[in-house]
């Protein structure tokens, strides 16, 4: 439905997207992670015709953007909560939204009805926290009726309940056979809602899998092991071709065999187990590994190799 | 706020789609852009109250001159006086709503909202464009026209108002020897009223071109108060600067700039400025400029990325 192919745009020297080819898939919620700076929105933008992109192509339903009819009636967009006119009162904002595609005024009622908002209707958007703001972002995007509805960072900024809120609402289009492509820099806010992911990482694809393919690759990657004999342990699974390594708090972790051939193992060498356990990396951590190269910005902690993402808000 | 937390996404179904989103909705759409934000009818206020009210200031301090010394009767424009302040304070007035008619959209960041609901930029910039010009004349028209009838009513008195439903006749010199000596008139000038409609409805149009002027200027630079600090310079600043060239050559630059034609519509007496063209070929002027500033700021509208 949604076609990127080698997509690249460049601001000045720097390469914000860098041939870029992925599809979205009508029906489902697609995921769209990686590290702030990855090119996210950039894409995004691409896609909805705000940026023209210095290479590659960009459809939806085998069209560009600007040239569909009703463009609302195709794809419901929200990038930025807060660009709106703040001196307009939320129905004036949706109701010029409206005009455009020459939408029913009852749209826009009804929209304000279902986020919430009838209330504030007439009030100046300029007073509207951050959730309100996203509220009112969502009815402009539901005016159409859209089969597409396109979120970038949607909880971002959101309290506990307006995360939830949102959530939900995405389970719901998506139930209704809509195609959701929600972009997102942490990995637990796709957890539960995404079919499918794309992950970006300096603007390149990194991966482009569905959730299934990624929590298989997250998991199951080393066992821990707890036993007095910590040596004769790490002498017995190096010699079947494994690799052990000693943790600060004295327990061992072993890469390369499974949890059974490590008891057996310990079983037929006598060795006593106080703690036999596979460790499954979090999809938090699998997505950190994975686009680990390409953190635009780190803090390096002098002395060690491993950085922190600022903002990555595990 | 409702504290919805479970979504249920039923809305009533639209009508079938027919043809294709086009100027008409984006017109509609960029009417209620217009109207819906205060700072709209703020510089409207601001328009109107300075146009009008420092009109018939000027007027009254006129007519007081005009009873303590007659002589000043020779001459005088009355239709002048009561556009005076629209012609050169009002378009700088308008000129801050052209310029924010585009770029409040990206101040506030609107501008990628509005072309992601309608992505073909064209049709968006024609339509506000169009929208636009025409608030601003139907504006400046009424502006105008007040301004003359206030400024008229308050010259009644002199004898030597104008007006827009007979001819006028005044005296054309005067002649006076000696401070105490009584004034004699010279010969007369006839202002019709054919003239004077010129006059106010030329000013009004003068204005809505500098508006338009502004607004190009807008789409152009994209920021509030760059675009209008252009236009105040372009409009008001550049031709006072031209002012001090010298004589011989100064008005050969004066009569390509485009507050020229504001000097020759708002003169309704006495023979007409040798160095400028006469009303309309210096309207044109005007409207070359607004028309060049218009169509850079849509191709770069269209060309950039928003």
């Amino acid at each position: 439905m949604i076609e990127v192919r080698g997509l690249t745009k460049r601001y000045g020297d720097k390469i914000a997207v860098d041939n870029l080819t992925f599809g979205i898939e009508p029906g489902k919620v697609t995921g769209f992670l990686g590290p702030n700076g990855a090119g996210k929105t950039t894409t995004m933008r691409c896609i909805l015709g705000l940026d023209y992109p210095n290479e590659g192509t960009v459809s939806v339903d085998g069209k560009p953007y600007p040239e569909l009819a009703y463009p609302m009636r195709e794809v419901g967009a929200l990038l930025e909560a807060k660009a709106v006119h703040g001196g307009r009162s939320a129905y004036n904002n949706l109701l010029c939204l409206a005009q455009t595609n020459s939408l029913p005024r009852r749209r826009v009622s009804e929209v304000l009805e279902l986020v919430g908002l009838t209330e504030v209707a007439k009030k100046r958007s300029k007073g509207f926290s951050l959730g309100m703001s996203q509220r009112l972002g969502i009815a402009a995007t539901l005016l159409g009726d859209p089969k597409v509805l396109m979120f970038d960072e949607p909880v971002n900024g959101l309290d506990p309940e307006g995360i939830l809120w949102i959530r939900n609402l995405m389970k719901a289009l998506a139930a209704e056979g809509r195609t959701v492509f929600v972009s997102s820099h942490l990995m637990s806010e796709m957890e539960h809602t995404a079919d499918h992911l794309i992950v970006i990482g300096r603007g390149k694809l990194i991966a482009d899998c569905t959730m299934k393919e990624f929590v298989a690759r997250a998991s199951g990657a080393s066992v821990r092991v707890r036993t007095p004999s910590a040596d004769q342990l790490v002498q017995a699974v190096s010699a079947k071709g494994a690799t052990a390594g000693v943790d600060d708090d004295g327990s061992i972790e072993v890469r390369g065999m499974t949890i059974e051939q490590i008891g057996d193992l310990a079983f037929s060498e006598g060795i006593r187990l106080h703690e036999l356990a596979t460790v499954r990396a979090s999809l938090e951590e699998a997505f950190m590994e994975l686009t680990a190269d390409s953190v635009e910005y780190r803090a390096d902690v002098p002395g060690q190799s491993a950085s922190t993402t600022i903002g990555s808000g595990v | 706020m409702a504290t919805t937390t479970t979504a249920d996404v039923r809305l009533s179904a639209l009508p079938p789609a027919t043809g294709r989103a086009g100027m008409r909705g984006v017109m509609a759409s960029e009417f209620t852009k217009l109207r819906s934000v205060r700072s709209t009818y703020w510089t409207i206020a601001a328009l109107f109250i300075v146009s009008v009210g420092l009109a018939a200031a000027i007027a009254a301090g006129a007519a007081g001159q005009l009873h303590s010394n007659p002589a000043n009767k020779a001459g005088f424009d009355a239709t002048l006086i009561s556009l005076i302040i629209l012609f050169y304070l009002g378009q700088l007035i308008i000129a801050v709503l052209g310029a924010m008619a585009i770029t409040s959209e990206y101040s506030t960041g609107m501008i990628r909202t509005s072309l992601t609901a309608m992505p073909r930029r064209g049709t968006v910039y024609l339509s506000k464009l169009l929208v636009f010009t025409g608030v601003a004349l139907v504006i400046s028209l009424v502006t105008s026209f007040i301004a003359f009838f206030v400024g008229q009513a308050v010259l009644s008195g002199t004898g030597v108002s104008a007006s827009l439903f007979h001819s006028v006749t005044i005296p054309a010199n005067a002649i006076q020897n000696g401070p105490n000596a009584p004034v004699t008139f010279q010969g007369t000038d006839v202002i019709s009223p054919g003239t004077v409609l010129t006059a106010v409805i030329g000013i009004a149009l003068f204005v809505t071109a500098a508006a338009v002027i502004a607004f190009g200027l807008g789409a152009i630079i994209r920021h509030t108060a760059g675009a209008i600090a252009s236009a105040v310079g372009l409009l008001f600043v550049l031709p006072i600067i031209i002012q001090f060239l010298p004589n011989d050559w100064r008005w050969d630059i004066m009569r390509f700039f485009p507050d020229a034609a504001g000097r020759v519509f708002s003169v309704t007496v006495g023979p007409a400025n040798q160095h400028l063209w006469s009303a309309w070929p210096q309207f044109l002027v005007t409207v070359v400029w607004a028309l060049v500033l218009v169509g850079v700021g849509g191709y770069l509208f269209r060309k950039r990325d928003a």
